[in-house]
């Protein structure tokens, strides 16, 4: 069995499909990069100091 | 698939030019504008007296230009009509019929939500609620109510243009003050002779689409005594910012050289009538405007020089009238 050729839409729509890969790969990222500044600021560790004392 | 269906299938090469590529939805979110409110609101985060953290400052500053690209979004599902009407925007994507209302609508709601979402949790509650406030504002109260209704529509529109320094500003002090309130008006006040410059020459465009700009309903000696009247209120108050916790000798400079020849501007557009404009094709309207542009760039620089010089101990003059 072989892959049948990529539909005309596939072509057509790789520009924005790629665009649209690339932003939401970005937003993960920031994301990400947000939560790590998050959880290693002072008021966030300061919370979990008061937990672990309790 | 029958021969009649193979006949009447359009050409692989319509379909292609018809159909929305990644640069159509972008071109919804009005990149131009949006370089307004990324380096507005980038002004308002750094020339805060609260440090930010870089990514924290960089996801805020985003959202906001999301916040912002999302009104723009549905400014022009909302408007389409007017834009098939205009030559400066008849090849938008709506109009020019690569992106249909609904999807124009949809693209502008969710990047809405998500935007204030992610602002929130980047950020404070309060900079949200701003961002909320201001996309709210410029889609329904400007947008769909008073742009078709009254001439004062640019003054009014103009708030939501203002919004993204005191964004900025609460999304690092979570709060509002003087100095985010002053960049604020400074936006305010300027948006109406920047506005009305371009409507003096550009004026065939706002009369075939029926928007009721002051230049068609009061008519143009009335504009240009309003281009005067607000230029002047502007220049009191941007030269008065110098003065404040926002302000110092750098930003003074720059306002009293801006201001001065935004001044001669608006009392050399004042003087004018019709048939002196007509004749020189309204040079003067037009250098008014270019010239805007740069009074607003100048007056932000010279904001961000300052927060600057004040990281090393510099800059301002020291004895804020609000700091």
């Amino acid at each position: 069995m072989s892959f049948r050729e990529n539909h005309e839409l596939h072509k057509r729509r790789f520009g924005r499909n790629l665009g649209l890969g690339l932003v939401l790969a970005g937003l993960v990222a920031l994301v990400f990069g947000l939560t790590v500044v998050k959880v290693t600021t002072d008021d966030f560790r300061m919370l979990t100091d008061e937990q672990e004392i309790r | 698939m029958s021969d009649a269906s193979l006949e009447t299938a359009p050409p692989a090469s319509a379909a292609c030019d018809d159909d929305a590529g990644f640069g159509d939805f972008f071109a919804l979110l009005k990149p131009r504008v949006m370089t307004l409110v990324v380096f507005t609101a980038l002004v308002g985060l750094l020339a805060a007296p609260v440090a930010v953290h870089p990514v924290v400052g960089l996801a805020a500053i985003l959202f906001i230009a999301v916040g912002g690209g999302a009104a723009g979004a549905l400014n022009m599902w909302w408007e389409s009509d007017i834009d098939a009407a205009m030559k400066r925007t008849a090849k938008r994507p709506i109009p020019a019929g690569r992106v249909t209302r609904d999807e124009a609508f949809a693209f502008g709601m969710t990047l809405a939500a998500m935007s204030v979402v992610m602002l929130w949790l980047a950020t404070n509650a309060l900079a949200a609620a701003i961002l909320a406030f201001t996309i709210f504002f410029y889609v329904v109260i400007y947008t769909m109510g008073l742009k078709r209704w009254t001439p004062q529509n640019i003054v009014i529109g103009g708030a939501a243009g203002a919004f993204p320094p005191m964004i900025g500003w609460a999304a690092a002090t979570g709060s509002i003050s003087v100095e985010s309130v002053l960049m604020f008006g400074l936006i305010f006040l300027w948006t109406p002779p920047h506005f009305w410059a371009l409507a003096l020459f550009m004026r065939g465009d706002y009369d075939t689409a029926g928007v009721p700009m002051l230049t068609v309903t009061h008519g143009r000696r009335s504009t240009r005594r309003h281009i005067l009247g607000y230029t002047v209120v502007l220049a009191v108050m941007a030269v008065g910012a110098a003065f404040t916790g926002i302000g110092g000798p750098v930003y003074l400079a720059v306002a009293l050289v801006f201001n001065a020849a935004f001044l001669r501007d608006a009392v050399a557009i004042w003087r004018r009538d019709e048939a002196q404009a007509e004749a020189d094709n309204f040079r003067v309207e037009k250098h008014a405007f270019r010239l805007s542009l740069w009074y607003l760039f100048a007056h932000f620089a010279a904001i961000l020089a300052e927060a600057t010089l004040a990281g090393f101990g510099l800059g301002g003059f020291g004895m804020g009238i609000w700091s």
